[in-house]
């Protein structure tokens, strides 16, 4: 048996999530942060060698539970490219802005931390159901305990919620992909493929019901208006690298699902939902900006920034048009970087002031130019300047939105004023103005957390600046999934 | 063993039920090897004059009935320090009840049956009852015997019926009234002693509405033998059912019972979960579940077809094994901590992380969460049966139901893991406690992430 480097991005992090796990405080931090960076190198091998073609590649097949004719079959193509090198690039940043002084168990925290790096991997490297499902699940066990042990203060009831609003949407999945895994062959098989070709033969009833049992599981975890309301309190009371998780790379399974699992296999049942969601989505941008704008509290705006984020993505996708979906790959990276750096911005002012309210905070820059700097560069990503990494994303985005329909597209476009005002708003509360009495600077920030934020500031502006080799070695798949959406047609 | 209590000391009692759970596995081992190359059914191999059979599945059951007896037996160790118990006659009793259960999974005569299902609940009967000081325990024994023995009159009027309209308590002739062919017997009559065998049988299997039993019992019982009940009866009760469909295999009589099962099924499944959500008591909660697995276990039955012997198996197999982590793990906590309910569980990762890891394993592994045991369980019995249409409504509520599921399991979970104990104390944990614990969970997440493992498990 060789090993395969893409099967190398799930292991590493399973086997260290374990050993640190069962290791002591002393060593978890290290550790964790070797893992996390092996994990990069191998990736960043994985896109060095990665060719421009819409071919699976790096692929690893191995039969699993005979009877069943369930195998493990794991490769990469232009799409999962995306959401991998989010995950790759983003865990290590996260480990290293934890501070291990604000949590009394961190070796626990590193521990699953990895051990959803490993989930996260195994949901985007999946070629069959059977494993994607595992993944699906293995990610959110994980973030339940992140959650639950390290959150605020009502964590039992939220993660509780959480938990349970997910994995009532996994099982309407669980329920579609058995279906369609029943209809594969005489003898039922659970590879992509031939799911995927089994729900393009249904009739488009059958297909509706297909798309709804798999749509609920994806609304769910971006999460699509109305299937929102379990995530600003589980955002707000997730611990700081918790958030991060969940905002920066677990809510692209949600995307990546549509993308992988929806939109190319069962094409009827798209095409007769498709202006509801688009719908959906456009109502999940105005709503989430409208209510982050009367926020008080600084990481419940983020929170709900992310959810007018993911609308937009939502609708983006569901034009089925190669700038939908390339703006919508895009602005997975883009919102990845932004988000992370906006919660470790608000996990900073809480820890240091202990206060997250606008009314409560203000003229902090003075003492803080570097701070100050860095929020407002990854501030103009989320906003979609142009020039930085928000900004090809959210553009392409609309710009199939526009294609697809001119008022749809109208409204979508509102995003760009409702972030800058939410953005702008919790900035200047924060950073400028008078300093508010009683409140203490800002504590300095030390050597790991300037890494992470210049690391994010550059990737913010390099992508948006020079998006093209990445954009390059995605276009051949989502020429090929836009071809597979439209194909009825 | 009964006789034993007399001549050796009490600690010697157990070690020597378990031996003679093993020895008894063993024997199945070496009877499953013999019966390899014969073909998957329950019917080869007879013997005591062909009114019971050998066969590979009911190898299998019987391997799972004796597991799950030795990895509850463990847990009875508390007994020996308490002078009250009479441990000799309750080790005989247990070997008793399982192997009335294993003539349950070995019948080929229905004469076979009543006395299986006899022996085994009769032994259980007293089990329930014997913390004779404890009032509940009392009630709970009486209640049992007494809706049982009802359970078992309406068996035997089946049996009465059966007999009366084919001439034969032998399974292989049920099919037809072939032997009375010259008589005017009604096909009805046939049909309707199936229906009462069936009822009876789901009564021990706890499926609603024959369920009012469970909570009651499995609450009021030792600890120990709510396990022992909720792994070995149950098992044993679906190998009866399945045993007993089998000559009811034609459209007519198929379409029949699927009408009754139908009905059982969701209202199985709904009272089961529902109803576990608003228990705080944990053995009640775990009653509760069980009857819920019965209902799942009662969709494979439904989906009949040649996987629904291994989707049984498999199933039984991996709630057997979640099932004594469960309520072993809850019997040294309480037993320590000199508590019950839920309370008691509460901060446990704090002071005790492996036990808390043990049953949370578990409890996912019953909540059908992936990576345990329980999901492939889950997989196999939804695989099986979304190819048949007439089963997508039930396959509905057992979604729906999942989900309420997952609430009740993770709540324990959730307050484990996230709130602050109420009470310390050490936990005291014998070696082969750990042993068991160790066994049930490793076997949860190895039947989880690789069922293949357990190829030799499938004869077919």
């Amino acid at each position: 048996m060789s090993i395969v480097p893409s099967l190398l991005l799930i292991l590493i992090p399973l086997l260290a999530g374990v050993a640190v796990l069962s290791s002591g405080n002393a060593v978890a931090k290290p550790i964790a942060l070797g893992a996390s960076l092996l994990t990069l190198a191998v990736f960043v091998s994985i896109l060095a060698a990665f060719a421009p073609t819409a071919e699976l590649q790096f692929v690893y097949e191995q039969p699993w539970i005979q009877w069943l004719n369930i195998t493990l079959k794991i490769g990469i193509d232009g799409i999962s490219l995306i959401p991998l090198l989010l995950t790759a690039g983003l865990v290590p940043l996260i480990i290293l802005s934890v501070r291990p002084a604000d949590y009394s168990r961190h070796s626990t925290l590193f521990g699953l931390i990895l051990l959803m790096q490993a989930g996260l991997a195994t949901v985007f490297l999946a070629r069959s159901a059977f494993l994607f499902y595992l993944g699906w699940e293995a990610a959110l066990i994980p973030i339940f305990f992140i959650s639950g042990i390290f959150g605020g203060e009502q964590r039992a009831q939220i993660t509780l919620k959480f938990f349970i609003y997910t994995v009532a949407g996994s099982l309407c999945m669980l329920l579609a992909l058995v279906y369609l895994y029943s209809q594969t062959t005489a003898v039922a098989r659970d590879d992509f493929d031939m799911l995927a070709a089994a729900g393009r033969a249904l009739d488009a009833p059958t297909q509706g019901w297909v798309f709804a049992g798999l749509f609920i599981a994806f609304a769910i975890k971006m999460p699509v208006f109305p299937f929102h309301t379990w995530q600003p309190d589980t955002y707000t009371n997730a611990p700081a690298p918790g958030a991060m998780l969940l905002s920066g790379i677990m809510l692209k399974m949600g995307v990546y699902g549509v993308l992988r699992w929806l939109l190319p296999v069962v094409p009827l049942g798209v095409a007769s939902h498709q202006n509801i969601v688009l719908w959906l989505g456009v109502i999940g941008v105005v709503y989430g900006s409208v209510i982050a704008i009367k926020q008080s509290d600084i990481k419940r705006v983020v929170a709900y920034s992310s959810f007018a984020h993911v609308g937009l993505m939502a609708a983006a996708m569901f034009t089925l048009t190669a700038p939908g979906i390339t703006g919508t790959l895009a602005q997975m990276l883009s919102h990845g970087l932004t988000v992370v750096g906006l919660f470790l911005v608000v996990h900073h002012v809480e820890k240091s002031l202990g206060r997250r309210d606008v009314g409560s905070l203000g003229g902090l820059a003075k003492e803080a130019p570097a701070f100050a700097i860095y929020f407002m560069v990854i501030l103009l990503g989320s906003v979609a300047l142009p020039l930085t990494s928000g900004f090809i994303g959210e553009f392409l985005m609309l710009l199939g939105v526009f294609k697809f329909n001119t008022t749809l597209g109208v409204v979508a476009g509102l995003t760009v004023i409702l972030s800058a005002v939410y953005m702008l708003r919790i900035f200047q509360a924060t950073l400028l103005g008078p300093k508010v009495d009683g409140i203490s600077a800002l504590r300095p920030l030390v050597l790991a957390e300037h890494l992470v934020f210049s690391v994010l500031v550059l990737a913010i502006l390099v992508l948006g600046v020079y998006p093209k080799p990445i954009l390059a070695l995605v276009e051949p798949s989502v020429t090929l999934l836009v071809q597979q959406a439209q194909a009825i047609r | 063993m009964l006789f034993l209590g007399f001549y050796v000391p009490r600690t010697w009692l157990l070690p020597s039920t378990m031996v003679s759970c093993a020895l008894g596995l063993g024997a199945v081992w070496y009877e499953k090897m013999h019966t390899q190359e014969l073909a998957n059914t329950f019917y080869n191999l007879p013997f005591v004059n062909g009114m019971m059979g050998m066969s590979q599945t009911a190898c299998l059951f019987g391997a799972i009935i004796l597991t799950a007896g030795l990895l509850v037996l463990p847990f009875a160790k508390n007994m020996e320090a308490n002078p009250r118990a009479e441990l000799a006659e309750l080790c005989a009793l247990t070997l008793f009840a399982m192997a009335g259960a294993l003539l349950m999974v070995t019948y080929k005569n229905l004469i076979m049956l009543f006395l299986g299902l006899e022996v085994l609940s009769i032994s259980v009967y007293i089990l329930t009852g014997s913390d004779k000081s404890n009032r509940r325990s009392n009630e709970a024994a009486i209640k049992y015997f007494l809706m049982g023995s009802f359970a078992t009159a309406i068996l035997l009027f089946g049996f009465a019926l059966l007999y009366g309209s084919t001439g034969s308590f032998y399974i292989a002739s049920l099919g037809g009234p072939d032997l009375l062919s010259g008589y005017n017997i009604p096909v009805d009559l046939r049909l309707a002693g199936m229906a009462l065998v069936i009822i009876g049988i789901l009564f021990k299997v706890s499926a609603a509405p024959f369920h009012f039993w469970t909570p009651d019992v499995y609450d009021g019982a030792p600890t120990v033998f709510t396990a022992f009940m909720s792994t070995v009866v149950k098992t044993a009760g679906f190998a009866a059912i399945l045993i007993f469909l089998e000559p009811f295999s034609s459209d007519t009589d198929h379409l029949f019972w699927a009408k009754i099962i139908t009905l059982c099924t969701i209202a199985t499944l709904l009272v089961g979960n529902v109803l576990a959500l608003v228990q705080t008591n944990y053995k009640r909660l775990l009653a509760y579940s069980s009857i819920s697995h019965a209902g799942f276990m009662l969709i494979a039955v439904l989906a009949y077809s040649s996987d629904t012997v291994d989707n049984i198996l498999f199933y039984s197999l991996s709630y057997a094994l979640a099932t004594v982590a469960a309520f072993g793990v809850y019997i040294v906590v309480a037993d320590s901590r000199k508590a019950e309910g839920i309370e008691v569980l509460r901060g446990l990762a704090k002071d005790e992380p492996l036990l808390a890891l043990s049953l949370s394993i578990a409890l996912a592994s019953l909540g059908g969460i992936p990576l345990t045991a329980g999901f492939i369980g889950k997989l196999n019995i939804f695989a099986n049966a979304i190819a048949q249409p007439q089963l997508l409504p039930v396959l509905f509520v057992a979604i729906g139901v999942s989900v309420i599921s997952v609430y009740y399991y993770f709540k324990i979970i959730a307050a484990m893991y996230m709130s602050a104990p109420i009470e310390t104390g050490l936990v005291r944990v014998s070696f082969a406690q750990v042993l068991a614990l160790v066994v049930a969970t490793a076997s949860t997440l190895l039947l989880g992430l690789a069922p293949g493992l357990l190829s030799f498990f499938y004869a077919g």
